[in-house]
Parts: C-alpha cells; sequence; structure tokens
C-alpha cells in the first residue's frame, strides 16, 4: 500500500514537473502575448495541480492535507483572477491580439 | 443577518482548520480574528449573496468535477501544441453571449474560461465575454456553450 502510494504520488509529481517545463517551453515558443497567456495556463493548472496531489498522496497528517486542498482550491480562484487582469491590462495598454485565422470567428451562433 | 453569520462561521473553521492548535488563547484569539473579519466586511457593505454564495454550494459539487475534466482536456491540447515542431497554433479572438446571467454568474463564466487553458476571457462587457482562443478547436469549444449552460444551471433555485 505504502508503495503504491509512493508510486502514484512520484507519477503526479514528475507528471506535474513535465506540464510545469512544457509552459515554460511553450511561454518560449509562442510568439505573442496573448498567446504565452495559456502556455502559463498549462503551468498554473495541471502543472500546480499535479504536483499538490503528488504531495497529497505524501501528506503524513490530516493538518498537512487540508492545507494543500485549501492551496489547490485558493488557485482555482486566483489563478484565473490574475490571468484576466494580466490580459485586460494588455488590452487596455493598447495590445492589439494578434489573429491568424478568422475561420468562422465572425460567424456567431 | 444570515448571511453574516455563515461567514464568520466558515472564517472560524477555517482558522481552526488552518492553525490545529485547540488551546483556550488561541480559540480566544481565533474567534477574535474571525469575529474582526466578518465586522470588517459587513462594515464595507460586502456581506450579500454575492461573498457568501449559499444558493451556490450544492451545485457547485457537479461543476467542480466537470470543470476539472475540461482543464485537463484542454491542457493535453495546448502542450500538444506547443511540443509540435510546427506550432500549429490557430489564434482568434471570439465573442460569446453571456445572455441574461448576473454579475455573480459572469464572473464565474469568465473565469472558467480562462481557468482552462487555451481559452482566456479579455472582457466582459454589454453581455458578452470577448475570449482569445488559441486554436480553433478551443474556440469552438467555447462557442458550443456548453459551460455557460452549466453555469447557468449552478444559480437555479433548489
Amino acid at each position: 500500500m505504502a508503495l503504491l502510494l509512493d508510486v502514484l504520488s512520484w507519477i503526479c509529481l514528475v507528471g506535474g514537473g513535465f506540464f510545469c517545463v512544457v509552459g515554460g517551453i511553450g511561454v518560449l515558443r509562442l510568439p505573442d502575448f496573448f498567446s504565452r497567456l495559456h502556455a502559463s495556463g498549462v503551468i498554473d493548472t495541471l502543472g500546480a495541480g499535479l504536483v499538490l496531489f503528488g504531495l497529497l498522496l505524501q501528506a503524513e497528517s490530516l493538518d498537512v492535507a487540508l492545507r494543500l486542498v485549501l492551496i489547490f482550491f485558493f488557485l482555482l480562484f486566483t489563478v484565473p483572477t490574475a490571468t484576466h487582469a494580466l490580459a485586460k491590462s494588455a488590452l487596455q495598454g493598447g495590445l492589439e491580439p494578434e489573429v491568424d485565422d478568422d475561420g468562422g470567428a465572425s460567424s456567431n451562433s | 443577518m444570515f448571511h453574516l453569520f455563515y461567514m464568520s462561521l466558515l472564517l472560524a473553521l477555517f482558522w481552526l482548520g488552518l492553525s490545529g492548535h485547540y488551546t483556550a488563547l488561541l480559540l480566544a484569539f481565533g474567534a477574535l480574528s474571525a469575529g474582526l473579519v466578518a465586522w470588517l466586511a459587513w462594515r464595507m457593505d460586502m456581506v450579500d449573496h454575492e461573498s457568501v454564495p449559499l444558493h451556490l454550494s450544492r451545485r457547485v459539487l457537479t461543476f467542480w468535477p466537470w470543470l476539472l475534466v475540461e482543464i485537463v482536456k484542454s491542457n493535453i491540447d495546448v502542450v500538444r501544441r506547443v511540443l509540435d515542431p510546427r506550432l500549429p497554433i490557430e489564434r482568434s479572438v471570439i465573442r460569446v453571449p453571456t445572455g441574461d446571467m448576473s454579475p455573480l454568474r459572469e464572473t464565474i463564466y469568465a473565469n472558467a474560461i480562462t481557468l482552462t487553458p487555451g481559452t482566456v476571457s479579455l472582457d466582459v462587457s454589454n453581455g458578452e465575454v470577448i475570449v482569445h482562443a488559441l486554436s480553433r478547436t478551443a474556440a469552438e469549444e467555447v462557442r458550443t456553450g456548453e459551460m455557460a449552460r452549466r453555469v447557468t444551471g449552478l444559480e437555479q433555485e433548489g
């Protein structure tokens, strides 16, 4: 049982690390500010989420577990707030989103 | 008044969960700080159904798991595009109507869009959300309105 937990938690930790690295690569590779926000979203959600879940499996007491769950809970509220604040202030600062694809974007349904 | 009571209760429980010390002195400090925060919020006129959304509590239990699954799916899509040597992105800016959502629902909706990688809400105004999408599939996902329907369902009575 302990071994199974260890294996699961390692998978989550390594997976979370993987998503954080890919998010970093995305921030470097993507061409403009707004598309880079999407890459940082990967770090904030699945990257941080998997690392926290991996740590949760290693939690020794209910105290620690509760705090890890709360951290995840708060991330769900603060991450979109921060991302939206960045995007909106960029927009108001006069940065226009680059668009490659109008494919159906104008046809509202 | 009911909201004020509920908020104090939540704050007290939160304090208990974080502290882990159950001596009389520290419990008194906890009660004091929970009371102080609730009083401050009340003085700022911020204790109402928006800051203490009781009417959402039960529906959220089915909304969050669904949102988590969506987040995982869209994460995988973004990761695939980022790692693809050709970097296949089709950036677009779309407008999606929020219909007659209340301000609280609009906020939840816009936040849920932002939380899903591949889509970021840039602005909410005049009954629509302006969304920046990284790919055509992500844009389509928002335009189907599935998420809007679920957010609307959140606030129904009962």
